[in-house]
């Protein structure tokens, strides 16, 4: 039995964007896998909701025109993972959804709503990062395009004005063209839970493969939200596929991250972590690119 | 003899289990019924100054609201063990419903009883309570410090209890030339039981008396709790057991079926439910004792052992619980799985300001075997000996007989154990070919073996009651003390039944819910007795049945008794084997019969006055990756000896299960507590980090069955034993693989960084 206050169904985007206008205390609910968590626990107790779950036009994931990958906010993490152009063109993002709590969750739980918490242990966090990706929000009134870098403001908090919701995901073109990624979610256990450290690296080589063109790495949990390591990527942007390369990459990725000691983990562990795991999902990115190390 | 003993039939409550038929305590409870929450303290020491409960008095659909200042003073003990009529042997009374004198955080201070959850929920919400906080302490040793806060007035220095087992002269044998001392501390966590359905009870007034329906192990244990707590005549309680979710000892204690029972006077008789969350199961049911242990060993070069010392610290909680017992019972196995001349072993049980300890599948050996085969492994390292053959020097030898317990060694059950262990995962072979690795991931096999006895005699007492009741078609019911909780026991008791008297196996009908006011009395479920001390009961019954049932016989066949017997359902003729008649139709004669009509049951009660000895061992196979900290399972199997199976494929699972506990034990978790509050931090599912099946790999079960020459049916103890081996193993297999000796489980990822940065291996 959960303690709501009131339910409203947005019956479309402009419907739900209103509604959230006249009730500026609800919070928005997709695949609730957090929210009615959150009511359970009573932090969320009396919360008025406002539902967007029957927004079928906010599902699918789509290659559009130019070649921006759209993925609908509502989509789950299942249908990410078993999306043909994911597959095809940024494979690493299905993997790392895939790692999300168990079956269950991955069915219900929405690529929006792991990006709207705000949470840094978001498993599509650290890889949209690493992509340079672009949150789509809409509100009464329009579109506005947000890096996902910028939309992430602090821990819990994203760039969500009164009114708006996010409605998609989008991966511009030159944003993955010629990339492929590695993302490691490193926890505690191999299903049903969340982050310890994520990782996601990936690289664009020259045609010989013996050159990295572009590096990019993004952790989860290595600060208070999602965030890109340029040190590690300038150390490795133009250099050769090597193992110095990768090594280099993976010590400068210290200087960009600033984990802290919780009961969780020492911040000795969490930066022992950050460089082991971008070395190492640094090389399967080269592996996975047709380099060798 | 029919042969339904020794074979895998389909559980008797499969299909209603599988196709959602089968009805728990919720499933029992109607929607009307009243909800009642507990409130928990938010300081780990103290006392509740004053509860301000207006606020939430107002909230609509409120009904009760009752606060530590209100319950009645009768203190009484929680422990599901068996009442002693003898006060010295009684369960420490320490527990009142709900306590003015807190000490964890996450005592029971008020409760409230709603319309509806939601409400209960808000009401707690609005409770306002003032406590005077005291300084508290989590540590075992700590807690037997001087000046250490005191949780119990009874108990000075927090001792509950400190006993001692001496043997030889353990001071003048450490003198003794060219020995080789090795040392160890070794430190088990504290984990909870995790059983799928949390603990939940109702309610209700019913003819002046109180029904309470309960999921627990030990339904007439209860009963007599129940009456002690609300100062009532026994018999006015009457505790209903239906189908369970798993208990593993955490039910076997009275949780809050003694707070339900007393918020049903509170309000009018009516029903009231009482469902206990994750959360609170965690922090407000029992936990198992985190016990520290401290070995010495002296041996000799030959690989012998001069002289041995044992203590440890047992971390008790708040209250006493199952108390000294765990503690005990690890400290016993200790002179008796190495037997040694000169021993000096102390157990210590301690108060402390964390959830209360308890009952949890094996009983304190998981912990005593962690410590005690870490360190047999380290002794045999510091002899330069293949650890295998130092144990088998030493262990407990056959023909070996227990003082106390009488128990006696009648098997080579572990070396045969060793064997089939050995041969499953290429011991020898793995051993050699891994000794040979030096990289960044490398693998390791590591083994331990275990003690474990069946049931509690001669500490306690053991008896069953059985009742068998013949229908007109010649199927019989089966009512036992004996519970069902998810182990599969109805199936056994079913077989040994059906065995007995001679008829097919799905002719009994296994009543599986206990009922105090209906149900023969009977201790429960624990102690992994069971199969063992059922099997009295049943055996004893049958043989009575089976005896009124041929008397009967002669008066339909002219046969003398002696020359009939039973088979497959069937009065036969001895000599010739002719079916005389069917039981059906026996049976039908005897309730309808003009001339004679009898109504053919038997009931008794068996007394045990014995126990056996259950050994095995777990063999672990571990990758692991040292600049990732982690260790993957890689394989392992436990090989019993638990006589006879009655069931093999139960047994396999049951097997299964408790390997599933170990590796959890072993690896992954701990519940944790704020050192700056003493509040737990991780008690819900997800933080805290019971193994899932993606962190198994597959686990197999092996048995030596060597019948058990005390059983009536030649079986002893499995439910335990499973749990008990397997974390030293994989900690055993992390040593041959890394050379790094973790002394403290589970060994996370944390541990083994720190572990290795220490080693030099990062």
């Amino acid at each position: 039995m959960y303690d709501i206050k009131a339910l409203y169904e947005a019956e479309s985007v402009q419907h739900a964007c209103a509604l959230l206008l006249a009730h500026p205390e609800a919070k928005v609910l997709a695949g609730g896998s957090d929210v009615l968590i959150q009511i359970r626990e009573g932090k969320l107790a009396g919360a008025t909701l406002v539902s967007i779950y029957g927004l079928d036009e906010l599902r699918g994931v789509a290659m559009e025109a130019d070649g921006t990958i759209r993925i609908g906010a509502l989509t789950s993490f299942s249908h990410i993972t078993r999306s043909s152009v994911i597959q095809e063109h940024i494979a690493v993002l299905g993997e790392a959804v895939d790692m999300v709590g168990g079956p269950q969750i991955r069915n219900i739980g929405t690529i929006g709503g792991n990006t709207c918490n705000g949470v840094t242990s978001a498993d599509s966090g650290s890889t949209l990062v690493a992509y340079d990706a672009v949150v789509e929000l809409t509100g009464a009134e329009g579109v506005r395009r947000v890096p996902i870098r910028d939309f992430y403001i602090k821990a819990g908090k994203v760039d969500l004005r009164p009114g708006e919701i996010e409605t998609a995901i989008l991966i511009p073109k030159e944003c993955y063209e010629g990339y492929k990624g590695h993302y490691i979610k490193y926890a505690m256990r191999n299903a049903m839970d969340i982050a310890t450290c994520g990782c996601s690296a990936n690289v664009k080589l020259s045609g010989d493969k013996k050159t990295i063109l572009s590096a990019r790495l993004a952790y989860g949990v290595a600060g208070p939200v999602p965030m890109r390591a340029p040190s590690a990527e300038a150390a490795a942007n133009g250099r050769p596929v090597c193992a110095e390369t990768v090594d280099a990459f993976a010590k400068a990725a210290l200087q960009d991250v600033n984990p802290r000691t919780s009961w969780r983990a020492t911040k000795e562990f969490r930066l022992h972590l950050v460089e082991e795991l971008a070395r190492r999902a640094l090389a399967e990115a080269v592996r996975k690119s047709g380099g060798e190390l | 003899m029919n042969g339904t003993v020794g074979k895998s039939e389909k559980r008797v409550d499969a299909f209603d289990k599988v196709t959602g038929r089968a009805r728990y305590t919720d499933d029992l409870c109607d929607r009307n019924a009243l909800v009642a929450k507990v409130l928990h303290s938010t300081i780990a020491n103290g006392v509740v100054k004053a509860i301000d409960t207006s606020a939430a008095e107002k909230i609509q659909g409120v009904v009760k609201i009752v606060t530590c200042f209100d319950v009645p003073e009768y203190k009484f003990p929680t422990a599901g063990h068996p009442w002693s009529t003898d006060p010295h042997h009684q369960d420490v009374a320490d527990r009142l419903l709900l306590t003015r004198r807190v000490r964890f955080y996450g005592d029971d201070v008020a409760a409230v009883v709603a319309e509806n959850e939601i409400a209960a929920a808000e009401a707690l919400r609005a409770i306002q309570v003032e406590y005077e906080e005291f300084p508290f302490v989590l540590d075992a040793e700590e807690a037997m410090k001087p000046g250490a806060p005191q949780l119990h007035e009874e108990y000075p220095n927090n001792i509950l209890a400190h006993t001692s087992i001496y043997k030889g002269d353990y001071d003048a044998a450490i003198k003794e030339p060219g020995l080789i001392r090795v040392e160890g501390w070794y430190d088990t966590p504290t984990v909870q039981h995790c059983h799928i359905e949390n603990h939940i009870c109702f309610a209700e007034m019913e003819g002046g008396r109180i029904v309470i329906t309960s999921s627990t192990q030990i339904p007439h244990i209860v009963r007599r709790i129940v009456g002690q707590a609300l100062g009532i005549p026994w018999g006015s309680v009457r505790v209903i057991k239906p189908y369970i979710g798993g208990g593993f000892g955490n039910k076997q204690d009275a949780l809050y079926e003694p707070l339900c029972a007393y918020l049903t006077t509170q309000v009018g008789g009516r029903r009231v439910k009482l469902d206990v969350s994750r959360e609170e199961t965690f922090v407000s049911n029992r936990v198992r004792h985190a016990i520290r242990t401290h070995i010495i060993s002296y041996v000799r070069p030959d690989g012998t052992f001069a002289a041995r010392k044992m203590e440890c610290f047992s971390n008790q909680g708040a209250y006493a619980s199952h108390g000294h017992g765990i503690a005990a019972k690890g400290m016993g196995a200790f002179p008796q799985l190495y037997p040694c001349d000169n021993v000096q072993c102390d157990a210590y049980t301690v108060f402390t300001n964390k959830p209360v300890s308890g009952a949890m599948r094996g009983y304190g050996i998981p912990q005593a075997m962690f410590a005690g085969e870490s360190h047999i492994e380290d002794v045999a390292r510091a002899l330069h000996m293949d650890s295998l053959a130092f144990r088998r020097k030493n262990m407990m030898p056959v023909g070996y007989v227990d003082g106390f317990s009488k128990n006696e060694n009648y098997s080579d059950s572990l070396n045969q154990c060793i064997e089939k262990g050995m041969e499953y995962i290429g011991y020898e072979r793995k051993q050699a070919e891994y000794a040979k690795e030096s990289g960044p991931v490398r693998h390791g096999v590591g083994m331990a073996i275990f003690w474990y006895n069946t049931a509690v005699w001669p500490i306690s007492l053991e008896s069953s009651s059985c009742r068998m009741v013949l229908n007109q078609d010649g199927s019989v019911q089966l009512q036992m003390g004996e519970t069902e909780i998810g182990q599969g026991a109805d199936t056994a008791f079913a077989q040994m039944a059906a065995e007995t008297l001679g008829i097919p196996f799905q002719d009994v009908h296994v009543i599986s819910t206990q009922d105090t006011d209906i149900t023969p009395f009977g201790l429960g479920a624990y102690a992994s007795r069971q199969t063992y001390i059922g099997g009295f009961s049943i055996k004893q019954t049958a043989l009575m049945m089976k005896e009124r049932i041929l008397k009967y016989a002669y008066e339909l066949t002219r046969m003398p008794p002696f020359e009939l017997d039973i088979v497959d359902g069937n009065i036969i003729r001895k000599n010739d084997a002719r079916v005389l008649m069917s039981l059906g139709a026996l049976a039908t004669e005897a309730l309808y019969s003009l001339s004679h009509s009898e109504h053919i049951t038997a009931e008794s009660t068996y007394q045990i006055k014995s126990n056996a000895y259950s050994f095995g061992c777990s063999f672990a196979e571990v990758e692991v990756d040292i600049p990732l900290c982690k260790v993957k399972l890689i394989n392992i199997v436990n090989v019993h000896d638990c006589g006879r199976l009655i069931n093999p494929a139960l047994a396999e699972a049951q097997v299964h299960g408790g390997m599933s506990m170990a590796i959890g034990y072993g690896l992954s978790e701990q519940l944790l507590f704020d050192e700056k509050t003493g509040r737990p931090l991780n008690n819900n599912l997800l933080d805290y980090k019971l193994s899932t099946m993606m962190d198994h790999p597959d686990i197999a079960a092996r048995f030596v069955e060597n019948y058990e020459p005390t059983s009536a049916f030649g079986t002893k103890a499995l439910g335990e034993p499973p749990a008990c081996p397997g974390a030293p193993a994989i900690r055993n297999a992390i040593l041959a693989a890394t050379g790094v000796a973790v002394d403290r489980i589970p060994i996370t990822p944390h541990v083994l960084f720190a572990r290795f940065k220490e080693e030099g291996l990062l």
